[in-house]
């Protein structure tokens, strides 16, 4: 088989896991928050998943799909903040988005660390992580996995979570679904009768005490765990020399 | 002839008062009102309530401690991420904050544009959105399917500042750039409205740079205008300028410390709009 797919570094691992969060997205938008994530939609775009639309990070929408830090050449369309608002209600966008804090449940942090009144640590403030829970597929991306990161309790819920979703009813679990927590140890999704995290996919290097150990939460753990999948040659390819030739994901998930 | 509405920046901060609610357009660290926020620095208005998708126009005003109650779903300054004085102010609680989701913040302010008491929202349900904000109310859907939905109510503004790439005397303003942001919507739902921009030209002239779609804000919605080049800096006013990465990092590596911060006032805050501009030429010329 091909000798580049054996040396796949942890950072082309996870890219590849959060392109799998966009395949079989559709005619959707992509919109990554964090460099692999990026990285990983292009790459879903080149290969699997066509149809994603992407932005250019303001307010177009790219009809090629130029290299990280890059600039398009094509634009397909107009994309501002009011209109991505609204888009974001239609349902028709898979937003991958980072987490200051994220627990069992699903329930997301980028607010603040502390009490509300006065943070031990302000963060950026719930941006639109509540529109977006209720409204499209929101996957999360941790690029250092840790206690700090994976908590019992967030201590302000920005991005709702399974258990908060069903309490509030239909209105908030309607259109909710987190298909997947990306981080730099391994995948991990809610496909548990309580809808609690779960360990779907180990990266190769990683083992299941380290994520455990990693972890401020009871994770669920099956009795066979997977590898998550090999890059293929041809993705390789496509992330050293097209979608990421100058090695920014090196910089985000460190060998 | 409809009216000339042109004045200075200070003009515009005397028509202020203190306690008011203050609408800033823009979003993050791209094309604010930022020589109208200095102006601002530079008065006796305090105590004011600050509604804005926030950048270091909101950092700025914090810091001064102009600010009584922040009403916004982030302050950022994009390209870094966490805005420092934002988070210092925080910190100390130094003012009562109505944290909301950005979608939230879009219908306040469509709300209040409509005239209307609330507008009803998906977003916000079984967040901590609602539980920080104890006034938030929901509405039920009067239709079969019985939804519960967040009222977010109207963000009506005593005064709306934006910034735009062209306009004329009048009012009528043009933007160039990618994004119109919401500074229309801020416009609507204020009881007065100004507006600088990098270029007041002849309203014959308005459609010489770009089509109708760029005239964001109507006149009638504008009560001043100033001309202030490069009136966004340091952040972008795309195509005009971008944002000034060199100067924001200087900016930010300056709020993380006090006494940095000090000598940061003093060279850049201490004079006039024309003195801001020429330290930012001599800090440039410093870095090359």
């Amino acid at each position: 088989m091909s000798s580049g797919a054996t040396t796949a570094t942890r950072a082309e691992y996870c890219v590849v896991a959060c392109a799998e969060a966009w395949r079989d997205a559709g005619e959707v938008l992509a919109s990554p928050m964090g460099t692999v994530p990026m990285i990983g939609a292009r790459l879903a775009k080149l290969t699997f998943s066509p149809d994603l639309l992407l932005t250019d990070g303001e307010a177009l929408l790219i009809g090629d799909v130029p290299a990280v830090g890059a600039e398009a050449e094509v634009v397909e369309g107009w994309l501002p903040y009011r209109q991505h608002l609204a888009l974001v209600a239609t349902g028709r966008r898979h937003v991958m988005m980072g987490a200051g804090q994220l627990d069992r449940h699903g329930n997301q942090n980028i607010s603040c660390i502390g009490d509300w009144a006065r943070p031990e640590r302000q963060l950026l403030g719930v941006r639109g992580a509540p529109i977006n829970t209720l409204n499209n597929p929101t996957s999360y991306w941790v690029p250092r996995h840790s206690p700090r990161v994976f908590v019992e309790r967030v201590d302000m819920v920005s991005g709702v979570g399974y258990d908060r979703a069903a309490a509030a009813g239909p209105s908030a679990s309607r259109y909710h679904r987190i298909p997947e927590v990306i981080s730099d140890l391994g995948v991990f999704d809610f496909e548990t009768p309580d809808r609690t995290m779960r360990l779907r996919s180990l990266h190769p290097g990683v083992t299941v005490e380290q994520v455990a150990e990693a972890t401020g939460f009871a994770l669920t753990v099956p009795d066979e765990v997977p590898y998550t999948r090999q890059p293929t040659a041809e993705e390789l390819r496509l992330i050293r020399e097209v979608v990421d030739p100058k090695g920014l994901r090196e910089r985000e998930v460190p060998a | 002839m409809s009216r000339d509405k042109t004045m200075t920046a200070k003009e515009v901060v005397g028509r202020l008062e203190s306690g008011m609610t203050l609408g800033i357009g823009g979003w993050g660290s791209r094309r604010k009102p930022m020589a109208l926020v200095r102006a601002l620095l530079r008065s006796d208005l305090t105590d004011l309530t600050v509604v804005s998708y926030g950048g270091p126009d909101v950092g700025l005003l914090a810091a001064a401690g102009k600010i009584r109650k922040l009403v916004a779903a982030f302050t950022t300054l994009d390209s870094i991420p966490l805005e420092p004085h934002f988070g210092a102010a925080r910190q100390r609680a130094a003012f009562e904050m109505v944290e909301l989701d950005e979608a939230m913040f879009m219908w306040g302010l469509t709300a209040a544009a409509h005239r209307l008491p609330f507008m009803p929202i998906r977003a916000g349900i079984a967040s901590d959105v609602m539980t920080v904000n104890p006034q938030l109310r929901t509405v039920r859907s009067p239709y079969e399917d019985g939804e519960e939905l967040v009222a977010v109510p109207a963000l009506r503004l005593d005064a709306a500042l934006v910034h735009l790439n062209r306009a004329d005397v009048h009012g009528n303003g043009q933007y160039l750039g990618p994004d119109p942001y919401f500074d229309d919507l801020f416009c609507q739902a204020a009881d007065q409205a100004y507006l600088s921009c990098e270029r007041i030209v002849a309203t014959a002239d308005l459609l010489t740079a770009q089509g109708p779609q760029s005239l964001l804000v109507k006149r009638a919605f504008v009560n001043g205008v100033v001309e202030t080049p490069n009136g966004a800096h340091f952040t972008s006013c795309a195509p005009d300028h971008d944002r000034d990465e060199a100067f924001q990092r200087a900016y930010a590596r300056a709020a993380r410390d006090p006494e940095a911060w000090r000598a940061f006032t003093e060279r850049f805050l201490s004079g006039d709009e024309d003195a801001y501009q020429a330290a930012v030429a001599a800090f440039h010329e410093e870095e090359a």
